[in-house]
């Protein structure tokens, strides 16, 4: 009988802690990284000679001119 | 620094499909590549839409996400542009992306799908600034020369509007000003709700 309740509590034991040792089956994503090769800025060029405030408003100007209400009251 | 956008003004595009047509001449791209589409919502119903679609350049893009290759790359001007020597064509950035701006050249005797391509803002790619093989691979690289999109900058009516995000906004909140109307039709209302002052829906239009 001793036995029989030895056994049982073993196995009561053994399942109890079974649970201990799962792993978590969440997975998290995380982003990657880029593996490709470098691009140069924009301002790095013959053009402007790496300098990015003329390039920024070369841009801008660019940009400043889509607007025709602008243009039209200048 | 500037983070590139673009804008389409719905109440502007007359569907000349010039943005298309610039677009596929400044990067000489082949047969069956659309990197820019013009799509017309309500065709052929009084009051039809219609706005030209490409890339967004999206600030969180869903495209990067996804790319088993890790073959994209964000540029310090919020520009989208990738490395086609690293991609494989597997079109998952064609099912995560959310305007269908990746394309897929045929490639092969059998039409196999080649590397993807996409609009590039005009900014090139990740080969020699001006290069042949940057050319060839990504088109022109107007940005580097200080310029904007050419599809932007060919638009005859501007509704197609590029470039710094600010400006952009800028130019579009003062036609809005200008109109009296139109605020509701790109904006906050529109992503988010505006559960107090819902706009009623239009027949046939979508302002």
């Amino acid at each position: 009988m001793r036995k029989l309740i030895a056994a049982a509590l073993a196995a009561a034991l053994t399942l109890g802690l079974a649970a201990c040792g799962e792993k978590t089956q969440v997975t998290v994503y995380e982003p990657g990284k880029y593996k490709g090769k470098l691009d140069a800025k924009p301002w790095d060029n013959e053009q402007f000679k790496g300098n990015q405030a003329a390039w920024e408003d070369a841009v801008k100007a660019r940009s400043l001119a889509q607007n025709e209400y602008v243009r039209t009251q200048q | 620094m500037a983070r590139m956008k673009f804008l389409c003004d719905a109440e502007r595009c007359i569907e000349c499909n010039g943005c298309v047509t610039a677009c596929k001449n400044e990067h000489d791209i082949p047969w069956g590549v659309n990197r820019r589409r013009v799509v017309t919502l309500n065709d052929g119903v009084p009051g039809e839409r219609s706005i030209s679609v490409a890339c967004m350049h999206c600030s969180d893009a869903p495209c990067m996400a996804v790319c088993p290759v890790d073959c994209f790359y964000k540029t310090n001007e919020g520009v989208v542009l990738h490395d086609k020597d690293l991609c494989i064509g597997c079109g998952y950035c064609f099912y995560a992306c959310p305007f269908g701006a990746p394309q897929y050249p045929q490639d092969g005797a059998f039409g196999l799908r080649g590397k993807m391509d996409k609009c590039t803002f005009c900014a090139g790619g990740p080969e020699k600034d001006f290069s042949e093989a940057e050319f060839k691979k990504y088109g022109r690289n107007r940005l580097a020369e200080g310029k904007l999109p050419a599809c932007a900058e060919m638009c005859s009516t501007k509704a197609l509007v590029g470039g710094d995000a600010d400006v952009v906004a800028d130019i579009y909140r003062q036609r809005v000003m200008a109109r009296g109307k139109g605020a509701e039709v790109w904006g906050w209302a529109t992503a988010y709700g505006k559960p107090e002052q819902k706009a009623a829906p239009q027949p046939g239009g979508k302002s």
